[in-house]
């Protein structure tokens, strides 16, 4: 079953609204609450990053018995080096977006510590594309 | 435990109830649908917040209370009472007129509820040390306990599993009373509450095996008893003979508004009150969305407990009596006299087992038939108009999609659907209008200048 969102760069106060809609698909389907967690937290890092790095991203998401996939997609600047951004502590993000609480560097770490597959990727310019892995059993 | 029903106080009085949608399109947790013309609400979806009792045009909901002359069962019978009853009263009533006046009622004893804050909140900076799953959530409101049971099961590890003061103080009181040689079957403790939840907290405990408190008595009918009370003794200057009750400082008086736990935690604490905000910061609780938070403060009342339905006063003038009062008794801190030698008794008392999480999310245990279910709701949103009016007995659209998917309505409860239904001659109009009658009430749509509003009376 696919479910679509559309993120909006820059708008903050937005952040989260598609976490907050998977989790209750999730919770419908019963799944286990840690795993539910583990994607959550793993989706709302994600979607930050759209909005706090990118202009303007979708987000995917595939559900079946077995697995969740999600697919969250950006036009934005692009990651020019990946193995540096996935780095804890490593962050480019500017002053404005550190006062909102955000900007640790820990997003991406914390996304690859939550999904079971996860793959980044990215061109200078265009956008990134991230595409996370979750076994549901 | 899962699968019990859970008792609920909050019930519908179908004498009054007319069948509106108020109710319904209030409550948090969806769980009131109408049928026959009456407001129906699921038990295990109920947290009573109390909520739709607010906003009911007609007051058919009420909180079962407990028969008062129950009191007598016992020979020793304890009223136990919270500070916001006092603050309800204007301020030329003094608190030991009111408690008198109580005793004259019928009370052996009248004791106050946050008699054992102090301990508590020692307990609960113990357990917040322990327990490693942050921020930890108060168990201090029955109705937030409830609503993190049914809608965020993912948090309740995180409800702290500490008792709250109702039950921690029945069974100091208790202990107290046994030590001065009463037995146990001769000592009734009944609660005054200012809500349902803590009604429900009574009769169907959540964290123990059974509630230290024997019965329940609604605030507001309290409240009426002892007004009148005072009313029709004024001037006499009588007093009932009976021992003054230990003055509590600011800590206890104002443990029940909001922000009455919160500052004597650890860490970054928060304080949060009415339903839809908590609810609000529940969802970026499970969302991690704020990193470094201690401790939750959640009430379910706005003003928390000055809020609760049973509350006779205005809740704004009742959060103002109470801090004056406690500015009033500004000196006064510390575990009060009596409670001291029990320190030690109590703390092996004041511990929660864990809380089970029940999940009224789920459209199916098994995860293959909650998909094929999801699937449904999905394709019968595809016909469903999106109005969310309510006039198919349900609060919206997708409840009403749900609820056809679990078998407990049918896609032409939807007016909107029978319109399209009955265009292509797929329905009959009467039997249209019987549908209409399944949900509203027989005869419902028959002219009847009786019915509440037909005179535009103002209410
Ligand atoms: N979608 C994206 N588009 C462009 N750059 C990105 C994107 N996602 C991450 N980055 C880059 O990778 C860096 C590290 O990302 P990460 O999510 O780990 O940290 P952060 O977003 O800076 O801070 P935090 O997530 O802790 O609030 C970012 O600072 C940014 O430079
Ligand atoms: S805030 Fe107080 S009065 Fe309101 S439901 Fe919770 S415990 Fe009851
Ligand atoms: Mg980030």
């Amino acid at each position: 079953m696919e479910f679509r969102y559309e993120v909006e760069g820059g708008n903050f106060s937005r952040a989260g609204h598609a976490s907050s809609a998977v989790k209750k698909i999730l919770k419908q389907l019963n799944v286990d609450n840690r795993i539910i967690k583990r994607i959550v937290v793993a989706l709302y890092e994600g979607e930050v990053n759209v909005v706090a790095h990118a202009h303007k991203g979708s987000i995917l998401v595939d559900i079946d018995e077995q697995r969740i996939e999600i697919k969250i997609e950006d036009e934005g600047p692009g990651i020019p080096d990946i193995d540096l951004a996935m780095q804890a502590g490593y962050s480019t993000a500017s002053a404005a977006v550190r006062e909102m609480g955000f900007g640790a560097g820990m997003g991406l770490p914390n996304i690859k510590k939550n999904t079971d597959e996860l793959k980044i990727a990215s061109e200078v310019g265009k956008g990134t594309t991230l595409e996370m892995i979750t076994y549901l059993q | 435990m899962a699968n019990d029903q859970f008792y609920h106080a909050l019930k519908v009085d179908e004498s009054l109830c007319y069948g509106c949608t108020h109710c319904m399109n209030v409550c948090p947790t969806g769980a009131i649908r109408i049928r026959n013309g009456k407001a129906s609400i699921r038990k295990n979806w109920c947290v009573d917040c109390g909520d739709c009792m607010k906003v009911c045009p007609v007051n058919a909901f009420y909180v079962e209370q407990d028969d008062f002359d129950k009191i007598y069962d016992y020979k020793y019978r304890v009223a136990l009472v919270p500070a916001v009853m006092i603050g309800q009263f204007p301020s030329n009533i003094s608190e030991s007129q009111i408690f008198s006046v109580m005793r004259e009622l019928g009370f052996t004893h009248v004791f106050q509820t946050e008699h054992t804050v102090d301990i508590i909140n020692d307990a609960m900076i113990e357990a917040a040390r322990k327990q490693s799953e942050k921020p930890l959530i108060s168990s201090f409101c029955p109705a937030v306990v409830r609503l993190i049971q049914v809608k965020f099961p993912a948090l309740v590890d995180q409800i702290l599993l500490v008792k709250p003061p109702i039950d921690a103080s029945a069974i100091f009181f208790r202990k107290k009373l046994q030590d001065e040689g009463i037995p146990d079957e001769e000592i009734g403790i009944f609660f005054v509450t200012p809500c349902a939840a803590k009604i429900a907290a009574v009769k169907s405990p959540v964290g123990e095996t059974k509630s230290p408190v024997n019965g329940v008595i609604n605030m507001d009918f309290m409240y009426n008893k002892v007004y009148h009370g005072i009313k029709n003794r004024s001037g006499s200057g009588v007093r009932s003979p009976g021992e003054n009750l230990p003055n509590l400082g600011p800590k206890h008086i104002k443990w029940t508004l909001t922000n009455g736990e919160a500052p004597h935690m650890r860490g970054r604490c928060l304080a949060i009150d009415e339903i839809h905000n908590v609810i609000d910061i529940l969802e970026k609780v499970e969302n991690d969305e704020i990193p470094d938070l201690d401790f939750l403060e959640l009430r379910a009342c706005d003003e928390s407990c000055a809020g609760g339905v049973l509350v006779v006063g205005n809740r704004f003038l009742t959060v103002e009596r109470l801090r004056k009062r406690a500015e009033l008794f500004k000196d006064i801190h510390g575990i009060p006299e009596d409670l001291a030698s029990y320190v030690d008794f109590m703390k092996t008392r004041l511990p929660l087992k864990p809380l089970d999480p029940r999940s009224m999310l789920k459209l199916d245990e098994d995860m293959s038939v909650a998909l094929r279910k999801m699937q449904q709701v999905r394709k019968l949103m595809c016909y469903l108009p999106g109005i969310d009016c309510g006039a198919c007995g349900a609060p919206n659209c997708l409840s009403l999609a749900q609820d056809i998917v679990q078998k407990e309505a049918q896609l032409s409860s939807c007016v909107f659907i029978q319109r399209t239904m009955e265009k292509h001659k797929k329905l009959h109009s009467d039997h249209a209008i019987r549908i209409i009658d399944k949900v509203w009430g027989k005869d419902r749509l028959d002219k009847d200048c009786t019915k509440l509003g037909a005179k535009d009376e103002g209410t």
